[in-house]
């Protein structure tokens, strides 16, 4: 009963509205993109896996040291094989998830598990197909999607941030963390931020840092090693890239579910959002 | 204004749903897909054929790869695959230090030759520093003294159908159940014509080591390092790979990698 009441005083608070939110092209692009970057992370991690160290600068050190990341197997101590994963030259044991893993009959030694690596088994040529083909759907995505939102103005209403959304940011920081959403008609100014970083810095970043490990593309665009610092920095940033877009990915996921799953996943898959509050009638759609 | 209050209750919840579709990540399913001859794998494989057209158009027939100062070579170039092939025409090759070593020129062409290391040496030669990159991800650079392909090309007399440079190797590479295979290679003739695609005998100011292929083995600095084969026997003017191993075009190729490594 209790509930009950509570819904109908819920109802009198909130004017429900129901807008459109999200254009075509974004929805389309956001599944394509969702889909593509979930098989090149797993690819990616299976390519990883051939040579499961980063450095910096042109070239591998093997007589010398520029790495930053390695993850191996080593012998320990009672002669088992642990999982060694050092970073900046601080060792860190990962038996269980890195260097070594797999359940303890069937013991993998490799850099990621087995689970988390697209195919499963070692096999870096078939990684290499899988990795590529969803490159190229992922690249092909962002071009349709930029242009998109170039004539639409997409990019420009809702995308990039203005001064206000700058200046407006830690109080938005701040309704953030104590779980105060404001549904409204655009995005705030942490949603314009995060998806503008992500959109336009990390995805071309990506393409860009892809590109430079390409040797034919070396002898095409000899200034992409340059920028990045040479092929090995290109791969690390890479691998840094990709942590920051998984780490993108658990804060939006996390916040789909506390903002209100039901109405953000419809808003993603019909458009249709529902809004505090109501619609003024000609407001145009910010 | 109004707002959406989450007690812990619903925090909890939430995250617990977010958490359970981690486990959506186990991909063996996927396994079955995208074996060797799996109509998925073949289809994705298709993107490999369209880098390969693009980065034709892209990247100029005659542009270098980076070259590199003699203080970047800090290292040995990292041995790998094969590095000491134990086939008996090979080892008695070696014994007598490549003394009865001829490089055979065949196939597709005019005058098939069959050339000595001091006949190879005293051809034009070329010395560059490059940057080797491994199709595992990791990258040496050294410095390669050889005689470019096309000049070798131009003495045998590539016929107008030869589409295709075909090496064939000493080393071979043992694949378990199905036993020993021969190394094999190829290039278009693009690339075999490049100016940096050298034979190299010589490397980092020294014969090459025959754990990076002496007596003779092939640069191509615009590919990935499998591209470039070590212990070269023969060389090949061909029109199409179907004849050569299982077809694809090289010994990796047969095992699923792409036949171009430009990438």
């Amino acid at each position: 009963m209790a509930t009950a009441i509570d819904k109908q005083k819920h109802d009198i608070d909130m004017q429900r509205t129901t807008i459109r939110r999200h254009g075509l092209a974004t929805r389309i692009t956001h599944w394509i993109w969702a889909v593509a970057l979930f098989f090149l992370l797993l690819s990616g991690l299976q390519i990883f896996n051939a040579h499961p160290s980063l450095y910096i600068g042109e070239q591998s050190g093997f007589a010398f040291d520029n790495s930053v990341l390695s993850i191996r197997a080593v012998r320990g101590a009672d002669g088992n094989a642990e999982g060694l994963t050092t970073l900046f030259g601080r060792p860190i044991d990962t038996t269980g998830l890195l260097g070594v893993s797999g359940p303890e009959d069937s013991r993998a030694y490799q850099a990621f598990p087995a689970w988390l690596t697209v195919p499963s088994y070692h096999d870096l040529a078939t990684g290499r197909v899988v990795h590529f083909f969803f490159a190229w759907l992922f690249a092909a995505t962002f071009a349709s999607w930029f242009a998109a939102s170039l004539i639409t103005g997409h990019l420009r209403r809702d995308i990039l941030p203005t001064l206000s959304d700058i200046r407006g940011l830690p109080g938005s920081v701040v309704e953030h963390l104590r779980f105060r959403f404001h549904h409204g008609r655009s995005y705030n100014g942490l949603q314009k931020i995060s998806y503008a970083v992500v959109l336009l810095g990390l995805f071309p970043l990506m393409f860009l840092t892809g590109l430079t490990m390409s040797p034919a593309m070396n002898a095409a665009v000899p200034w992409l090693t340059e920028i990045f610092g040479g092929r090995q920095t290109a791969r690390t940033i890479h691998f840094v890239v990709m942590m920051l877009l998984v780490g993108f990915f658990a804060i939006h996921i996390f916040m789909v579910f506390a903002a209100g799953p039901i109405n953000e996943m419809r808003s993603m898959v019909t458009g249709r959002y529902r809004i505090d509050g109501e619609a003024t009638e000609g407001e145009p759609e910010r | 204004m109004s707002r959406i209050i989450i007690n812990r209750r619903r925090f909890l919840t939430a995250a617990g749903v977010a958490v359970s579709t981690m486990p959506l990540v186990e991909c063996d399913a996927l396994d079955g897909m995208l074996s060797s001859d799996a109509t998925v794998r073949n289809a994705m494989a298709r993107a490999n054929g369209l880098t390969y057209r693009v980065q034709r158009f892209l990247v100029g027939a005659d542009s270098l790869a980076k070259e590199f100062s003699e203080s970047e070579i800090r290292q040995g170039q990292k041995p790998n695959g094969s590095t000491d092939p134990t086939d008996s025409i090979y080892a008695a090759l070696r014994d007598a230090s490549f003394a009865g070593y001829r490089l055979e020129v065949g196939g597709l062409v005019d005058r098939p030759l069959s050339l000595s290391l001091d006949e190879l040496r005293n051809m034009p030669s070329r010395t560059q520093i490059t940057r080797h990159d491994c199709v595992e991800g990791w990258s040496c650079i050294a410095k390669w003294t050889g005689v470019p392909l096309a000049a070798v090309l131009d003495e045998a007399g590539a016929k107008s159908d030869a589409r295709y440079v075909v090496f064939r190797c000493f080393d071979t590479m043992n694949l378990g159940l199905s036993g020993e295979v021969a190394y094999y290679e190829s290039i278009d003739m693009l690339d075999a014509r490049h100016p940096q695609t050298i034979l190299a005998y010589g490397l980092n100011g020294a014969p090459l080591p025959v754990a990076n292929g002496a007596p003779l083995r092939v640069r191509v600095e615009r590919q990935l390092g499998y591209k470039m084969a070590k212990y070269v026997r023969s060389i090949e003017l061909a029109s199409d790979l179907a004849p050569y191993g299982q077809g694809n075009g090289g010994f990796w190729e047969d095992l699923g990698y792409d036949w171009y490594a430009g990438i």
